[in-house]
């Protein structure tokens, strides 16, 4: 395993946060606090990855993080294409291999992949020799937000080690929540869960978070509030009974952040639904929330993944010598 | 491992003398060094004196060598592709792996495309079996049509053509009233219902619910949607004094209340498959589609339950549970994949896993293997007895081996066990006195004699 910038061990994909050592996500972050400056410069663009070709290949309809991946690989230089399956009436199957097989057969140097099944993104990456980076794969992992996450975090408070998190709402459904649980832990910080017993995944507490079903207890003195989106789809009243009576539980508002520390952040992966699981007056507080830096940070984010596992001396992975 | 398949065995005429051999006998619940003698393939005569001299002249003779002769293995539960997928099995190709197995009985399940809902298709695959000539073929009647859970199949009609027993596979039947009348109608003919008690509302999800499920993502299907059906069922028989068989007992939960129904002395029985007493939810990590099957791989102290109920006979007997599945099937995301996984040819050597960790003796993993699902199902099989089919396996309790899904024979690979070390293998598979499957190194050995 060679060492590329800032001493990141080169990875052949980027899968999950489960099993990154401490130091592999340290020198993740180290990285991406290097193109901060570059992004906020007027001129944005490096020839870093200048020559790779980069795919995004979304089988699940997302404008946020694409978009994100499009911006960081075009500011390294790198050529992008995105490919937009999730409207494909193909069986998804058929769609997800074959897909990967003719892909890989144009050479890219990498693929990011989002995926609306769980291990989707594990099975296209044994089909491909090229680095393939998860941008979010059905209920198991969202690695890359998980990244940005933490360095928003860290840049506000200068290290994750002994912080109190809590990760608020729809933690069954969620692949944010769990790269979040995997990441925070192992760089050593503690973190609950809350939200509804619905919407909590079986043996949660196993994987070494701790559980509440309420907001009062579950933000009790926490340094990081993250909230989760509920998704629409999850509200027909077979997981939470309605909007309104989810909002008022477990909705983050003015008087549910007072049980927080004083100085808590606010976070969200985006995009949110005001009103139902964050209301306005906290999202847009900007001494409190940090939300559009978790954007920001997502750039950087991926700009250190993908230069990580595809920038420096010419990938190996993908020559097939 | 590589032997031969021969159907082209001639029928068993004259004497053929199994001398030599260490005798595993169900029944009388005991293993000896001794002899089996067969005639015009029954078994004439067996016992530890039975030419203890030699066999007599003028008689052929097989040195078994010291390898243990027991009964075959009678496998209750067998998805084949026969008729409507043939791509994934055919009755030849299950009836080869069958016979490297060490399987000379074996009960075929009704999903089929047509499923077994007609007394034409019972035929059907007892014609087939007489062409195919390998293992004994038995087949299960529809329990209900089509097997929707909804109105009755015509199980004397079944019955009459050749069903040994009613069920519709690994389709729960969720409405207790259909039940309750298919357990109240089947009395009729004193037919076995066998059910897999799943609930359908619980049980949707991909692999078992637990702390495996919330890391890789994936939907829980709890082991409370097992043991809530089990109760059912168990209500629903002791009700109407139907004869049910659950299959595939895969919970701890499970396993306890079977046992306190049998202790009040309902006429309940049961099975599990290979694969719940081998393995558990760790065998799905990194999304392995070959792990997935109905009901789910479970948790560790589900796994260790269900040896226990083998063990104190909770459990009534071992099946395959051989479904498979093809290529297409399972290299696709563990939730939209196909579940079930090959086991004709694995059972014995699993199965053996339960004798060389000192859980079971010999006789008593026959019994589970063969002389009680052959009496559950009232096949002529499973019994050293004179004048019973001389359905015989021949094998090494130890020879070690890893399991590798390309060198099996069945059509499809999709083996939970691919890669596995194991010991124990088949030497020589005998079907009503024929000789259907030869291992080569015994072949090698006998030749070289």
């Amino acid at each position: 395993m060679t060492n590329n910038r800032a001493g990141v061990p080169r990875l052949p994909h980027l899968l999950g946060i489960e099993g990154l050592s401490p130091e592999t996500i340290s020198g993740l972050l180290d990285l991406s606090e290097t193109y901060i400056d570059q992004n906020r410069s007027v001129d944005k663009r490096r020839d870093r990855l200048a020559g790779r070709t980069i795919i995004n290949l979304f089988f699940e309809n997302s404008t946020r993080t694409r978009t994100s991946f499009e911006v960081a690989a075009k500011r390294l230089g790198a050529d992008v294409i995105n490919m937009d399956v999730a409207t494909s009436s193909v069986r998804k199957g058929e769609t997800l291999l074959d897909t990967a097989m003719t892909l890989n057969a144009m050479r890219p140097d990498a693929i990011v992949v989002r995926h609306h099944e769980s291990g989707a993104v594990n099975l296209l990456s044994q089909k491909v020799n090229c680095a393939v980076i998860n941008a979010g794969d059905g209920q198991h992992e969202h690695p890359t937000q998980a990244l940005l996450d933490a360095l928003t975090i860290r840049r506000r408070r200068g290290n994750l080690e002994g912080l109190l998190v809590a990760i608020c709402g729809d933690i069954m459904h969620s692949r944010v929540a769990r790269s979040n649980i995997h990441l925070l832990q192992i760089m050593g910080a503690r973190v609950r869960v809350v939200g509804p017993p619905t919407l909590m995944p079986t043996d949660v507490d196993k994987l070494g978070v701790e559980v509440h079903y309420s907001m009062k207890t579950g933000l009790k003195d926490v340094d990081i509030v993250m909230m989760l989106r509920l998704q629409t789809e999850r509200m027909q009243g077979s997981f939470v009974p309605s909007i309104s009576e989810y909002f008022h539980f477990f909705g983050l508002d003015r008087v549910k952040l007072e049980y927080a520390k004083p100085d808590a952040l606010i976070m969200h992966p985006g995009p949110m639904n005001r009103g139902v699981e964050i209301d306005s007056e906290v999202a847009d507080d900007l001494d409190r929330s940090v939300i559009h830096e978790q954007v920001e940070m997502g750039v950087t984010v991926r700009m250190a993944c993908l230069d990580a596992l595809i920038g420096g001396q010419r990938n190996q992975i993908g020559n097939g010598a | 491992m590589s032997g031969k398949i021969d159907k082209l065995a001639p029928p068993h005429a004259g004497s053929t003398a199994y001398i030599n051999a260490r005798i595993v006998d169900p029944t009388a619940n005991s293993e000896y060094l001794g002899a089996v003698l067969i005639s015009d393939g029954k078994i004439a005569d067996f016992g530890p004196n039975l030419f203890a001299s030699g066999a007599p002249y003028g008689i052929q003779s097989v040195d078994c060598r010291g390898y243990y002769l027991a009964p075959g293995l009678v496998d209750t539960r067998v998805h084949t592709g026969e008729p409507g997928e043939e791509h994934k099995e055919t009755l030849e190709s299950a009836g080869a792996a069958a016979a490297v197995g060490g399987i000379t009985s074996m009960v075929l399940l009704p999903d089929t495309e047509p499923p077994f809902d007609d007394a034409s298709l019972i035929e059907f695959v007892a014609r087939r079996a007489r062409q195919v000539k390998l293992a004994n073929m038995y087949a299960y009647g529809a329990l209900t049509v089509g097997l929707e859970g909804k109105e009755l199949a015509e199980i004397g009609l079944l019955a009459e053509a050749g069903a040994v027993a009613f069920t519709d596979a690994d389709h729960a039947v969720a409405n207790a009233q259909v039940m309750r009348r298919a357990l109240y109608y089947a009395k009729t003919f004193d037919a076995l219902i066998v059910h897999l008690p799943q609930e359908p509302t619980l049980s949707g999800g991909t692999m078992t619910s637990g702390a495996m499920a919330t890391r890789l993502g994936l939907s829980g299907n709890p082991p409370l949607a097992e043991v809530m059906m089990v109760e059912r069922d168990i209500r629903l028989a002791e009700m109407t004094g139907g004869r049910m068989h659950l299959t595939k007992i895969s919970t701890a939960e499970s396993v306890e209340v079977i046992a306190a129904a049998k202790a009040r002395g309902l006429r309940i029985t049961c099975d599990t498959a290979a694969p719940y007493f081998a393995l558990n939810d760790l065998a799905v990590g990194d999304y392995r589609t070959f792990g997935k099957l109905v009901p789910p791989l479970r948790a560790e102290k589900d796994r260790v339950a269900v040896v226990e109920g083998l063990k104190d006979g909770t459990i009534d007997a071992i099946v395959s549970d051989h479904r498979p599945q093809d290529q297409d099937s399972k290299r696709v995301p563990f939730a939209q994949a196909e579940p079930g996984g090959i086991g004709l040819e694995t059972l014995l050597p699993i199965s053996l896993e339960l004798v060389h960790g000192g859980h079971l003796t010999l006789p008593r993993l026959f019994q589970l293997l063969s002389s009680k699902p052959a009496s559950l199902f009232g096949l002529p099989a499973g019994k050293l007895a004179k004048g019973a089919p001389a359905d015989l396996v021949l094998f090494d309790a130890d020879y070690a081996w890893r399991i590798d899904r390309d060198d099996l024979w069945s059509k499809t690979k999709n083996s939970p066990f691919d890669e596995r070390p194991v010991q124990g293998r088949v030497l020589a598979t005998i079907v009503g006195g024929r000789t259907i499957y030869r291992d080569d190194s015994f072949a090698a050995e006998a030749a070289a004699a």
